[in-house]
């Protein structure tokens, strides 16, 4: 068990008032808040260590290469990786437009095809769509099922000879939804395609084990792990990587450097080209330690928990409509909803006076919303601060907001 | 539950000069693609002056409110006048607009505005 009250003591901004009342944070889903431990970290890398990395001969260019190193140690001990396997980027976002580049690169043509789903984040479709656009490929999208689930059956029928790429979100933003990436990766092997894992909302909430999973690049962002914005992580098989060709190009990333030429430097330093975000990298090691102390077991059972009782409570609210899947195993720690006839923003706004943050809007999923048939919807997400109080603060206040406008 | 005022609270749940109007001099549409709010409006036009008014639309209180008022406020009015209307005016008629949503409550402005600059 998370001790919550221990928790909540290490991450200063749950002491803020908002509008006169304690702060609900539940947009964690969004970027989560950060506990001292990490902004700590981030502090001392700058009033002591701070040097560029992998350049300086002296004293702390060392020190600020190793403390570098050791935090794409622990991401890769994190995930179950190895750390020539991490790339750092800026984010979820810049790890997928290098997957999407390097990818078609490296063997996306004339009339081959990318699978996408139609529960992604504009992170993970977009890129593809000018991949198709910039190679003449084709984006062939998978359906989601009444329940919220990804169409199995519509997948393993988009999935053929021309399919070179297969890229799914693990946890859906909006859904909650679990995707089986290890089914969904079976059926793209079997044609040769290469697998591509938006975790952004998984690494966070759930024990992930990159083998287990059985995908070939996987990509998240540090802000949503306790971590700093500005740092993110490709991950590759290492094989694969070392095909790939570089993404962005200039320092660090390369080897010799003739006038009209250049050779590139091994995994993963090809695909970080000039001054990583170092700060950030050491703010992501300090999180992943966090993290790791908590356990990711433990921080699973705790969202379960939250998410549940949300569900519980909103289900049985009959002016309410609650998106994805309706068993809380089956979902990450999100919670997508609406109240009939009231517009979503409306809903965040009264919540807001309460100090309880929501979101509200399309969460950068817009297909996915038109798919429901709504332009834009409520979302509660949770992480390891969050109290079962919490839930029941936001849920008697969701009655008052139906009170007022419904 | 404070940044909807009683003028907006009002003006949600009863609509001033909701509908269509036959055959209206001006007829414009105006959205906010982001979050969906769309406001329609109509205006019958005599001797440059606003006779009649129509608002349609979907989307948040504030969006839906801000035209429902709107139509009382322009209504009877010349179009010369409209044409120098400001922001103010319409928010401060409100009661005021929380700052993050001021969008959704200029959004029926717009809409006129762009009716203005056809008619
Ligand atoms: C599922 C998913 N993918 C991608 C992203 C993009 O992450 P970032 O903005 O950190 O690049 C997010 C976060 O908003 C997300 O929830």
């Amino acid at each position: 068990m998370i001790d919550v009250k221990a928790v909540r003591a290490d991450f200063p901004i749950l002491e803020r008032k908002v509008n006169g009342r304690p702060l609900v944070y539940l947009d964690s889903g969004a970027t989560s808040q950060k506990p001292r431990q990490v902004i700590e970290a981030v502090a001392r890398f700058y009033r002591e260590h701070n040097a560029n990395v992998h350049r300086g001969l002296y004293q702390l260019a060392a020190e600020a290469t190793d403390l570098y190193e050791e935090a794409r140690a622990k991401v890769a001990r994190f995930i179950g990786a190895a750390p020539e396997e991490i790339v750092f980027t800026h984010g979820t976002t810049e790890a997928l437009n290098l997957a999407a580049y390097s990818l078609g690169e490296l063997l996306v043509g004339e009339g081959d095809e990318v699978v996408v789903t139609a529960m992604e984040h504009h992170a993970n479709l977009i890129p593809w769509q000018q991949l198709a656009r910039r190679k003449g490929a084709r984006l062939v999208p998978v359906g989601v099922t009444p329940e919220g689930e990804l169409d199995l059956g519509e997948l393993a029928e988009a999935i053929s000879d021309r399919t070179k790429v297969v890229a799914a979100v693990h946890v859906s933003n909006v859904l909650g939804t679990i995707n089986p990436v290890p089914e969904i990766a079976e059926l793209a092997h079997k044609v040769g395609a290469v697998v591509v894992v938006d975790a952004a909302q998984s690494v966070p909430h759930l024990p992930v084990s990159v083998r287990e999973l059985g995908a070939d690049l996987l990509a998240f962002s540090g802000h949503k792990m306790l971590g700093p914005t500005g740092i993110g992580v490709l991950w590759g098989r290492k094989e694969l990587l070392e095909k790939l060709p570089p993404f962005l190009t200039g320092g660090e990333m390369i080897r010799e450097v003739w006038l009209d030429r250049a050779t590139w430097n091994d995994v993963p330093y090809k695909f970080e080209a000039g001054t990583p975000p170092v700060a950030q990298a050491v703010g992501l090691g300090a999180a992943v330690d966090y993290l790791s102390s908590l356990g990711m077991e433990e921080v699973r059972r705790h969202d379960l928990e939250l998410t549940a009782r949300t569900l519980e409570g909103l289900l049985e609210r009959d002016y309410v409509t609650v998106y994805g899947p309706t068993e809380p195993e089956a979902r990450g720690g999100v919670v997508a909803f609406n109240l009939r006839g009231i517009h979503p923003h409306d809903v965040a706004t009264l919540l807001d006076q309460e100090g309880i943050a929501i979101r509200a809007g399309h969460h950068c999923a817009q297909p996915l919303h038109r798919l429901l048939g709504i332009p834009a919807s409520c979302r509660v997400s949770f992480y390891v601060y969050n109290t079962p109080e919490e839930v029941d603060t936001f849920l008697s206040a969701l009655d008052r907001v139906w009170e007022a406008l419904g | 539950m404070s940044p909807y005022e009683e003028v907006i609270l009002e003006h949600w749940r009863n609509p001033r000069n909701k509908g269509r109007l036959d055959a209206p001099d001006v007829d414009v549409v105006e959205a906010n693609p982001l979050c969906g709010d769309v406001v329609r409006l109509q205006l019958r036009v005599r001797d440059g002056v606003v006779e009649d008014v129509r608002f349609d639309g979907r989307g948040c209180a504030i969006s839906q409110a801000a035209a429902s008022l709107l139509t009382d406020m322009i209504k009877g009015k010349p179009l010369a006048e409209l044409k120098g209307m400001k922001d103010e005016h319409l928010l401060d008629a409100l009661g005021g607009v929380i700052r993050t949503r001021l969008n959704c409550a200029l959004l029926p402005l717009r809409a006129l505005r762009k009716g203005l600059s056809s008619a």
